[in-house]
């Protein structure tokens, strides 16, 4: 594809390049490591769900008992089967006698490896089945009923209560939403379990549970075969529960999912280890269910200057396509994120934007990216809020864009009402048609001021990779590159619950995932 | 939509400014014209709208119109509407409480700390609880700052540390003693459910039950922070919208300078 913006095709292959070197040293570091959060995953996916009597859930009292007795190095996947394999049980049966302190997997007899194989595969396979199928029913949905056009029009929803969220999230799909996200409640990024059951308490958000999860995904089929189109449902696979969270999804038809490594890192505090760790097998899972995944870039932008920092987020982009191609993740489900956050006073602050947005469409032109409205400086002024989200808009669909976070003229006043959504959407909608086509018809001018921002930030970009690639990612994460925020290597929460794979551990699911 | 061009409503009422009974202002001195926009969980229709006309009556207003409604689902209709208010408050009688201080820039400030006080001030700053936005603390601390009002960080007579996000008000506090801190900044954006007043409450009993509450400045911030409301909970003071760093500078180095001179 010829570039519109004069961007030299060897320079975007330079700065793939070393991203992928800065990526394949952060894999080196985690093909050695598991964490409690991905044996949890496991637990999942072997089938292991419920709470004990203290609302306890089972993959926790699992993980925790082999952790306590140091054995949690070896994997769950080891310690269930040669249980299986000596008492006869299931997996979910033995993990209800360890909540029950009737079994203690630290006394339990070894067995050959090939013979641990064989009693898990029944399970292993039901759950990969389980999730094909899943991916099967979306697909053919998308078929047979339809889907909206891209951009994807995405808005949030965010009671509490997840049976009002269903009330709120089926009218926008009415008004044309594509994706619903439910956000999460403020702080479960670092809660290091996942709650059971339906919620209806949440502050700024609601709970993600497997249940709230199967209760959405019902109600936006219902309301998609109303109308006539397929509603996304996005949830967050970030935080301490990243993987368990991403399996879940992966189960219950989730479409979309929040899940950046470095975004927890930066702006959760999560330990850098863990979380990389994490996020390997999260994306593994992801990218096998079809998932589209987010990342989280645009919100350097709410630190650090929209300007100055705009290589930032592509020097991220970059590494997050690598680490996302590591885990098997297809480029069309990659939804790299990027901002429309630049200063509304600064001139020509459009055309700075504009070309930010085509850069990033060119340098990565499968992937189905996540452009974020302006937040850092909607003011209260919901007049002007309205225009700079008309302004983003028009970007959107310019540049393509994959996913379209709709900015909310009430942004900085209070989560969206369910009018703030309606005239959202309009605007949007509005824009997009009225403008369909304006990203064929119109070329940019040679070395003019878009093409030279381009240009500029490539450059910038490229110099910043390479320094990344001689320092590795986690000394440039102690310095502060991204958002202007330090994070140390052993820093943050959940760096407890990284533990070196010992000598039989497996995990049966990632060759299978994977494809190999 | 013409009707609304030319309009050939009356306008019999007195059009000279009384500020002991001031009202909205559309184009015309005490028209009391005003803009008001909700949604009625009733089916679109004609009953709806007279539904809004007698709720914007009952809410005060003249000659209420809907000038735009629509269904956004079910069950659910949005109004656009105008009135002209009936009510009218006395402007001269107001008072509301500021914080006391003049402003400063911060080269100002920097001179004044150096001459009042003689030494750097250390100002600790967080967004306590689980608030996890950091925007507000940033835009007063970071060297960087916000529209233009350089933040803490670059006044070269502060020294300010900013915590970041989700901090618990017990590590806050330890922090504060270890830095021996002159001066706290508490953030919070996030406000559902009134979270931010309970967890602006604890901090001060925290404060209090270490004997530290008074040899500290305690200051709030945040959109839906006034003063009025920093003090009622117990802070010295609190900075709402369209406050910057030098407001929040000026304040603590004046305040400091009455603490130990005079």
């Amino acid at each position: 594809m010829q570039s519109k913006l004069g961007l030299d095709s060897q320079k975007i292959a330079l700065a793939k390049q070393i991203a992928k070197n800065i990526a394949n040293d952060v894999q080196t570091f985690v093909d050695d490591y598991t964490t409690v959060a991905v044996e949890r995953t496991v637990c999942r996916l072997l089938g292991i769900d419920g709470v004990d009597t203290n609302s306890v859930p089972l993959p926790n009292i699992l993980v925790d008992h082999l952790k306590a007795n140091g054995i949690l190095g070896e994997g769950i996947m080891f310690w269930i089967g040669n249980a299986m394999i000596n008492t006869g049980l299931t997996a979910q049966e033995i993990a209800q006698k360890v909540a029950d302190d009737q079994l203690d997997l630290s006394k339990t007899k070894v067995n050959p490896r090939a013979k641990i194989e064989k009693v898990l595969q029944p399970i292993i396979n039901n759950s990969i089945r389980i999730i094909t199928e899943r991916r099967q029913k979306r697909e053919n949905f998308i078929e047979t009923v339809g889907e909206g056009a891209k951009p994807y029009l995405y808005v949030i929803v965010a009671t509490g209560n997840i049976y009002e969220d269903v009330v709120q999230a089926q009218a926008a799909a009415r008004q044309g939403a594509d994706i619903i996200a439910v956000i999460r409640t403020t702080g479960q990024s670092l809660l290091d379990y996942v709650p059971f059951g339906a919620t209806t308490e949440g502050f700024g958000g609601t709970f993600a549970t497997q249940e709230n999860f199967r209760i959405m995904r019902k109600a936006l089929d219902e309301v998609g075969a109303e109308i006539g189109r397929y509603i996304r449902l996005c949830n967050y696979c970030s935080g301490l529960c990243m993987p368990e969270i991403a399996a879940m999804g992966a189960l219950e038809g989730l479409d979309v999912m929040l899940n950046d490594a470095l975004y927890g890192i930066l702006f959760r505090d999560i330990n850098p280890q863990r979380t990389l760790i994490d996020q390997y097998f999260s994306r593994v899972i992801n990218g096998f269910a079809g998932v589209i995944i987010n990342t989280g870039e645009d919100n350097y932008l709410t630190t650090a200057d929209a300007v100055e920092a705009a290589h930032t987020v592509l020097a991220s982009d970059c590494i997050n396509e690598q680490l996302a191609a590591i885990a098997g993740l297809p480029q069309e489900q990659m939804g790299l994120g990027h901002a429309f956050e630049m200063n509304p006073d600064l001139e020509n602050g459009f055309l700075l934007e504009l070309a930010q947005a085509q850069m990033t469409r060119e340098i990565f032109p499968n992937a189905p990216l996540k452009y974020m409205p302006p937040t850092k400086f909607m003011t209260g002024n919901i007049f002007k809020g309205h225009i700079q989200d008309a302004l983003f808009n028009i970007i959107g669909i310019w540049t393509n864009q994959g996913l379209q976070l709709l900015g909310m003229p009430t942004e900085a006043i209070h989560t969206p009402f369910m009018s703030d959504r309606y005239l959202s959407i309009e605007n949007a909608k509005y824009i997009f048609s009225n403008m369909k086509n304006i990203g064929d018809e119109i070329e940019f001018k040679k070395d003019g001021i878009i093409q030279s921002r381009a240009q500029k930030v490539l450059d910038d970009t490229i110099e910043l990779l390479d320094k990344l690639q001689t320092e590795g990612l986690f000394t440039a994460l102690e310095k502060g590159i991204f958002g202007d925020v330090k994070r140390s290597k052993t820093g943050g929460k959940g760096l407890d619950g990284v533990v070196r794979k010992g000598d039989n551990y497996f995990n049966l699911f990632i060759p299978l995932m994977k494809g190999e | 939509m013409s009707g609304g061009l030319y309009s050939m409503e009356g306008k019999d009422f007195d059009k000279t400014l009384d500020l002991t009974k001031i009202k909205p202002y559309g184009d015309t001195m005490n028209d009391g014209k005003t803009q008001l926009s909700f949604t009625l969980p009733v089916v679109c229709g004609d009953e709806a709208v007279e539904a809004a006309k007698q709720l914007i009556k009952k809410m005060g207003f003249e000659n209420p119109q809907v000038v735009f409604y629509k269904e956004l689902t079910e069950g659910f209709t949005f109004f656009n509407c105008y009135g002209s208010c009936t009510h009218n408050v006395d402007y001269t009688s107001i008072h509301v409480p500021k914080v006391e201080s003049n402003v400063m820039d911060m080269t100002e400030c920097d001179e004044y700390i150096k001459e009042h006080i003689g030494r750097k001030i250390t100002v600790l700053g967080a967004s306590t609880g689980t608030d996890a936005h950091t925007v507000g603390i940033d835009a007063i601390m970071n060297m960087k700052g916000y529209a233009g009002h350089y933040g803490l960080e670059r006044y070269d007579m502060i020294e300010a540390i900013n915590m970041g996000s989700q901090v618990e008000n017990e590590d806050f506090i330890a922090k504060a003693l270890e830095i021996k801190a002159d001066a706290l900044l508490v953030s919070q954006t996030v406000t559902q459910k009134d979270v931010h007043i309970h967890n602006l409450v604890n901090l001060v009993e925290l404060l209090e039950a270490e004997g530290l509450r008074h040899k500290i400045i305690l200051i709030c911030g945040g959109p839906r922070i006034t003063h009025e409301l920093a003090k009622e909970l117990g802070y010295d003071a609190g900075f709402g919208a369209n406050t910057y760093a030098d407001d929040v500078a000026s304040y603590i180095a004046q305040e400091l300078d009455r603490r130990l001179n005079s």
